[in-house]
């Protein structure tokens, strides 16, 4: 066992002073194969943060909300239906929600208005998120003018400015008072825009909301763990779409590999067959040679995973922002959580160390297999 | 100790430009003995000499050593036998560039996995012996080619084996350099290994160290045999 | 068929598995063909050299074999949100009836692989290669199963629907259900834990009886597969209800969460490779008849089967030690 490891030992050393001897021709290999880790581990990264928030937003929202539909559209839900609904069994609460949209056409942007369940705001007062502050360069104390559902403009003191660690979601959000949002879209005391209920046992879900349906067969009840399905899909698919767009590259690259692999240079031909001659064995060399994909690799591989990382978790991911994220005029400064994901490396070994392994596997061989006597003729 | 029956080389079997390098070659290579095969190019010298250190195999016939059969060895078993049998030092003495004299004299040991602390001073007092021991940091390319060769010797000798076979040692060298390295082979010799060379040299082939004399033409043993 | 990363990767890499596995395989059936070791012909240097191209191709495709299953498992682990129902891997891996049998031909074809990993090794200390045609043949059986397998897995991503309501591990291996899950969760703990213990019992006997005497080889590789299958049925009848501490929870995948502290992992790892090499040593240990191998063969087979104890002493005492801590009482008094 000694022996053996000293063994590899002794094939590490030789590898990396023939790796450094080569430097112009296996540094342009490690640049390659560095860009193609980066740019995949960049894409898997930003989507799956952007999927990463996504949840640990919607695990703060309600495990069930009830919508009303009228011909086929959103509609509001008057305020009778809550009791009602409070009444099935395994429903620890039910509240109705106030929210909307609002295009600002002075900025040109959409912004979200919500009535906060969780604070009590003074008539006139608002909390924007930072999106919202910073295109309009506010901050406390400072007075935002909307215009009403009637046409009046409506000043509005700006009390507080959200700081949300992910502003993913908070950027054009603001919060107003009941009175405000029902004064601002005229909407009549009795309605709400829907309804959110607490599930007592979340096996429950599916259940409640079957009863909710029979209840009143003119509502739609939306479940918590199906819109992060469907986040979980959507990412896993915009991944996948990216993954195929990315594996042109990829194949690219093995043919790279392969061709940098079995184009030996006449010096590389000679070293080889000089050891073959000194008594090294064949899978001596192939042993040597898998220890060079190895440093090659583990170098390409953390190299590339390291900037990744750090584009996409403390450079905001600016080379992929404009393409991934630009559904909105407000770009909300989006730092997700740094997290590393055992999936998600393992998955980007295989789609990278595995394809340059199969590529240079044949070319290797062919090298190692050189005659021992060749060197003598 | 080594010994050669009916022994056939044939290079491209089957194609048609087939070459029949060795063509039926009987001999017995004695133990602590130096033996010299002499011809002229293209006689199948090295050929012969390549059989016999194990570097290649024969398309047909028997080789023993110290009654082992060799000859249906898989190259796996033949290199390790070879490895602790046989040092090798080349025409073009064949140092790989870009490493130290020091580590070119370690390389046939790697696989082998000794210590590393021990291999590396068996190659130092190695090279002290031959002279070149304030090289040992050197690059090689950087040697002259009495030096090279000395590190070439050193690197064969460092498995210890029992058998030196050296192919025109004396090609590259003035006849000063040729001397001193039959003075070399003479002091091998007296340590008790066997020495194998190939030459067309009179300074090699007609030393007095020299045991034995075998003429190699057109694939056969011409005479001294 | 969902379109993430890690699936793609799995699908792809199981076929350039089966191309490179079937190229080996058509090299090998040359070597075996046409194999002469007696000749020094040119055709017997390049067979004897193409062996070397199949051992390595083969050595790289089952490595990535064996992190291939874990990433399988890993997978269907991550997947479990997006199908109704499911909890952890055994829901998602029961959405489609090509689930299990795709983990099913990965586990036996890293039971083969790691066979033929260790007829090649000590194959190649033989001066005669006297196992050639024996791992080559193996490797003709291997081939059709590693393309099945990624047939079947194929087959699997490909019909995932997400909208499918599929069954999770508290249904499967509830004791109330029917079929081999449900049977295993229904075994009373008490005679399973004899057996379990038992087994091990044998399977140490019968190593030190290999260990000593060398011989013995067969038996002690059919009771490494007996432990094996043993300690998964334990695992899934009463030693995960110990981990998590509910008389009813079978599931043999959950252990392998953050919430278990990745125990699973500690079960299944050295299982596997202690039982892989269990096989192997007793698979191997009659050919120390074998004359060019029976100089070598006693000392692999010695360091093989004692690995196998000590991997799979590793692997009880990691169980036994869950149940030991665990608050769960089952065997009353």
């Amino acid at each position: 066992m000694l022996t053996f490891i000293r063994r590899q030992k002794y094939l590490i050393d030789y590898t990396l002073s023939s790796l450094l001897r080569r430097k112009t021709k296996n540094l342009g290999l490690l640049l390659v194969y560095t860009l193609i880790v980066f740019l995949l581990a960049s894409v898997m990264l930003y989507t799956h943060a952007l999927q990463r928030e996504a949840g640990i937003i919607l695990a703060e929202s309600p495990e069930l909300i009830v919508q009303r539909m009228v011909a086929g559209r959103h509609d509001l839900v008057p305020a009778e239906y809550l009791e009602a609904l409070r009444g099935i069994r395994g429903v620890r609460a039910a509240q109705g929600r106030l929210w909307g949209y609002y295009y600002d056409p002075v900025v040109k942007a959409n912004y979200t208005l919500l009535v906060p369940a969780d604070r009590a705001l003074q008539r006139g007062e608002i909390v924007v998120g930072a999106g919202v502050a910073r295109t309009h360069n506010m901050g406390r104390g400072d007075y935002l003018t909307l215009r009403a559902a009637d046409g009046k403009a409506m000043p509005l003191r700006v009390a507080d400015v959200l700081h949300h660690e992910s502003e993913l979601v908070s950027a054009d959000l603001i919060l107003l008072g009941e009175a405000d949002y029902r004064e601002f879209f005229r909407i009549d005391a009795g309605l709400y825009t829907d309804l959110a209920l607490q599930v007592r046992n979340p096996r429950e879900v599916r259940t409640i909301a079957e009863k909710v349906t029979r209840l009143f067969p003119d509502t739609r009840p939306i479940l918590r763990e199906e819109i992060l399905r469907t986040y979980d899909s959507i990412f896993n698919w915009r991944q996948g779409i990216v993954v195929v767009l990315l594996s042109g590259a990829i194949l690219a690259f093995a043919i790279f590999a392969w061709d940098k692999a079995s184009g030996l240079s006449a010096e590389e031909k000679r070293e080889i067959g000089i050891l073959k001659a000194i008594g090294w064995e064949t899978s001596d060399v192939i042993r040597m040679k898998f220890w060079e994909g190895a440093v090659i690799s583990l170098s390409a591989f953390l190299g590339g995973y390291l900037l990744a990382y750090l584009h996409v978790f403390y450079g905001a991911a600016m080379l992929f922002e404009p393409v991934l994220k630009g559904w909105a005029v407000l770009y909300p400064a989006f730092r997700p959580v740094p997290f590393i994901d055992g999936l998600q490396v393992a998955t980007l070994f295989f789609l990278t160390v595995f394809p340059y392994t199969a590529a240079t596997i044949v070319p290797v061989w062919r090298a190692a297999i050189m005659d021992p006597d060749a060197v003598m003729r | 100790m080594i010994e050669l029956s009916e022994v056939r080389k044939v290079f491209n079997q089957g194609k048609p430009n087939e070459f029949c390098a060795i063509r039926g070659i009987s001999l017995r290579i004695e133990a602590h003995e130096i033996t010299v095969l002499k011809g002229p190019s293209g006689s199948g010298k090295t050929t012969l000499l390549s059989l016999i250190g194990c570097l290649a195999r024969p398309s047909s016939g028997r080789i023993t050593l110290n009654g082992r059969a060799l000859s249906g060895l898989p190259e796996r078993f033949l290199t390790d036998v070879r490895r602790r049998t046989f040092g090798f030092v080349f025409q073009h003495f064949n140092l790989i560039k870009g490493l130290t004299v020091l580590e070119n004299v370690m390389l046939p040991a790697y696989p082998a996995g000794p210590e590393w602390s021990a291999l590396r001073r068996q190659a130092q007092q190695l090279l002290e012996r031959f002279g070149i021991g304030a090289k040992a940091g050197y690059k090689v390319e950087w040697l002259s080619g009495g030096e090279a060769q000395r590190v070439a010797i050193c690197r064969a000798l460092i498995n210890d084996p029992e058998v030196l076979i050296a192919d025109e040692p004396t090609a590259n060298l003035d006849t000063k350099l040729s001397r001193e390295f039959m003075e070399i082979v003479r002091m091998l010799k007296e340590q008790g290994k066997t020495v194998i060379l190939t030459s067309h040299d009179p300074v090699v082939f007609a030393a007095p160290v020299v045991d034995r004399l075998i003429e190699v033409r057109d694939g056969l043993i011409a005479g001294g045999a | 068929m969902p379109f993430s990363p890690a699936i793609l990767a799995l699908t792809a890499s199981s076929w350039i598995v089966v191309f490179l596995v079937l190229l080996a395989a058509g090299f090998a059936l040359q070597v075996v063909r046409h194999w002469d070791i007696a000749s020094g012909s040119e055709r017997q240097l390049q067979l004897e050299r193409r062996t070397y191209l199949i051992s390595t191709i083969l050595t790289y495709t089952f490595a990535i074999e064996i992190v291939a299953l874990l990433l399988y498992v890993y997978n269907a682990e991550q997947m479990s949100p997006q199908f109704v129902g499911a909890m952890c891997a055994t829901g998602v891996l029961n959405v489609n009836g090509y689930g299990w049998p795709t983990l099913f031909l990965k586990i036996v074809v890293f039971f083969l692989a790691a066979m033929w990993l260790m007829l090649n090794y000590i194959d190649n200390k033989g001066y005669d290669y006297p196992l050639v045609r024996t791992k080559y043949l193996l490797l003709l059986v291997i081939a059709p199963l590693v393309a099945a397998e990624a047939a079947v897995q194929t087959l699997y991503f490909v019909n995932l629907e997400p909208d499918v309501i599929t069954s999770c591990c508290g249904s499967l291996f509830s004791a109330s259900a029917k079929g081999v899950a449900a049977e295993l969760a229904g075994l009373a703990p008490k005679p399973a834990m004899i057996a379990f213990y038992g087994m091990a019992a044998a399977l140490a006997l019968s190593g030190v009886w290999l260990l000593r005497r060398g011989s013995g080889g067969p038996l002690f590789a059919g009771l490494s597969l007996v432990v094996f299958m043993t300690a998964l049925a334990a695992i899934v009848s009463f030693v995960s209800l110990y981990v998590y501490e509910q008389p009813h929870h079978h599931c043999p995948f959950c252990v392998l969460k953050s919430g278990h502290d990745y125990i699973g992992y500690y079960f299944y790892v050295p299982l596997f490779a202690g039982a892989a090499l269990g096989l192997g040593a007793g698979v191997l240990a009659p050919l120390r008849r074998v004359a060019s191998l029976q100089n070598v063969i006693g000392n692999d087979v010695r360091r093989f089967a004692g690995l196998a104890l000590v991997l799979l002493g590793l692997f009880y005492a990691v169980a036994t030690w869950a149940m030991l801590r665990s608050n769960l009482v089952l065997l009353g008094g």
